[in-house]
């Protein structure tokens, strides 16, 4: 699945070796200088440690033996970690006044995360979200060349997550400085990242392009419960009767609840293995409103009751996930055509 | 003018020896505060040993240490000329010693509240170790620094044994208030004992409550 990404590149080398306790992080990835990285695994799987190391916050045997303040390399926090003697102003002027040049405009920062209207207040008086957006702004006026992003959400309810996340797809559709975004939600990571990064016991498993990776079935890491693709499709128009928009991507239309403004394009779309299903005749009657033909382009047996297929449909591919039973009665294999029925489509932005 | 003179020492001698303890106190309650060395203890039980050890068998030691044959009273007789036993400097030596836990605690407390990540975030924002000390843990600690002040000039303000075996009785240069008021009680000038004694219990006071109200303020804010 590689050759998805046709521009090439550049590359921030990624080079870590370190060892605390009976943990063991070695890592040697490229980071690309451009969007945001999602850097997913389980927990204690070495993510934050391979994010202090970038950082310098951790003295593993890396390529880089400068201390943290000379990285140009921002950190927001898991817990925002704003000074309490200080005003917000002062907090987010206080990596500004030291980054020598101003990369961003202040103005537009504050104007970016929306927190103009806080600016005179003292932290301890913001809201764990409010505190968040404060912390991201003190880090982007920092001017850094790269950003990391510890799970800024996990210490947040899920109110004010959904607060905060429109915030995050700004930075992700006007900044140019490259993130690295440490999750362990594929929802997340969907959502935020075009880049994606599969580390498991202080290793990386799988790198490479969000969508690509996404239709990987040979990572188990992706597929079990997280299996699922991302379809980029762009909102055309939308029925009041029925509340649905309809959606246009390279494989034909999709069907989706609600309203979404058409103004914009490249939403993306995320189907979950579990919401697709497969037959070999169209089905007639059905209360599934999305009917796509297909055509299986792989099939990874899993050697227990489920397996995973994948379909490509127009340029976009889809899993689906199967009983081993259906796919024997059935005989699908590969280059079948076939229909796809998906059951139910998240729109992630 | 008999009460004055040896207040205005006391005053000195507690003020001169609370602004060395800064400059020393400061970075031994930063190492201790985030140090993880195995020796930490050891270091923590020496700098706490003048709260527990008796002030004469401190005294008898830093006589013998400051003293015109002693380690450090034969090296300064060499630079200097003069002995540091019954002089000014001598006592501000051995006031160091003594209150220096007075000063080193509380700021190592201040100092192990700081959360380690916002240290963490400061020198990720581009502060160098010497910056982000200066601009966040200092501030973060300002109640840690404001009793250490309070308490060694408090303490040094309080001391006899260690003077007495140190510094002696010499009007002007050692004679402090504490060795005075047991002069006047010696000599059953009772009157002149009870002034001294009445405006150091006021002082002391003072200055506890002053810092307990400072306290009050900051952990209702």
């Amino acid at each position: 699945m590689s050759g998805v990404s046709s521009i090439r590149q550049q590359l921030i080398p990624v080079q870590h070796r370190a060892s605390l306790g009976s943990f063991m992080l070695d890592v040697d990835v490229g980071i690309p200088a451009q969007g945001v990285t999602g850097v997913f695994g389980e927990s204690g799987s070495g993510k934050t440690t391979l994010l202090r190391c970038i950082a310098g916050l951790e003295t593993g045997s890396g390529t880089d033996s400068r201390p943290p303040h000379e990285r140009g390399v921002g950190y927001v926090f898991q817990e925002p970690q704003l000074f309490p003697h200080m005003s917000v102003e002062g907090n987010i002027e206080y990596g500004r006044r030291r980054a020598g040049a101003d990369r961003l405009d202040k103005d537009h920062v504050v104007e970016m995360l929306g927190i103009g209207n806080l600016l005179s207040r003292k932290p301890a008086g913001l809201s764990g979200g409010e505190a968040q957006r404060v912390a991201i702004a003190a880090v982007l006026l920092r001017s850094p060349e790269l950003i990391l992003m510890d799970e800024p959400l996990a210490s947040l309810d899920q109110r004010r997550k959904d607060e905060l996340l429109p915030y995050l797809d700004r930075l992700h559709d006007e900044l140019s400085v490259p993130i690295v975004y440490v999750s362990h939600s594929i929802d997340e990571v969907c959502r935020l990242c075009d880049h994606l990064i599969l580390i498991e016991d202080g290793r990386v498993v799988a790198d490479g392009e969000l969508h690509a990776m996404l239709a990987r079935l040979d990572i188990p890491m992706l597929t079990g419960r997280n299996a699922g693709t991302v379809i980029n499709a762009t909102p055309d128009r939308h029925d009041s009767d029925y509340d649905l928009t309809l959606f246009r991507f390279s494989g034909g239309e999709l069907l989706v609840p609600g309203k979404y403004d058409s103004t914009i394009p490249n939403m993306r779309l995320r189907i979950a293995a579990s919401d697709v299903s497969i037959c070999r005749t169209r089905p007639q009657k059905t209360t599934i409103l999305n009917v796509l033909p297909a055509e299986i382009d792989e099939i990874q047996p899993t050697g227990s009751s489920t397996d995973l297929v994948r379909l490509a449909i127009g340029d976009d591919l889809l899993v689906a996930q199967v009983t081993r039973r259906s796919v024997t009665n059935l005989d699908l294999r590969k280059g079948d055509h076939v229909f796809a029925q998906v059951k139910s489509v998240t729109v992630r932005r | 003018m008999e009460i004055f003179g040896p207040l205005w020492l006391s005053v000195q001698l507690a003020l001169v020896t609370t602004f060395v303890l800064f400059l020393i106190g400061t970075p031994v309650a930063w190492w201790l505060a985030r140090t993880a060395a195995s020796w930490k203890p050891a270091a923590q039980a020496i700098v706490a040993m003048p709260i527990v050890l008796p002030p004469t068998v401190m005294g008898f030691y830093l006589l013998i240490l400051l003293g015109p044959y002693g380690a450090i009273g034969s090296w300064w007789f060499e630079l200097t000329g003069s002995t540091l036993t019954f002089s000014f400097t001598g006592l501000v030596i051995a006031s160091c010693i003594y209150s220096l836990p007075f000063a080193v605690q509380p700021m190592q407390n201040a100092f192990e509240s700081l959360p380690r990540q916002m240290l963490e975030f400061a020198w990720t924002q581009g502060a160098s170790k010497r910056d982000a000390f200066f601009s966040v843990a200092v501030p973060m600690s300002a109640r840690g620094f404001v009793a250490a002040a309070v308490l060694s000039f408090a303490h040094t303000l309080g001391e006899f044994g260690v003077v007495l075996m140190v510094g002696g009785n010499i009007p002007g240069e050692t004679r402090v208030v504490s060795i005075a008021i047991y002069d006047h009680v010696e000599s059953l000038q009772y009157g002149a004992a009870h002034q001294m004694s009445l405006l150091l219990l006021a002082f002391a006071f003072t200055v506890l409550l002053g810092m307990y109200m400072v306290n009050r303020r900051w952990s209702l804010r």
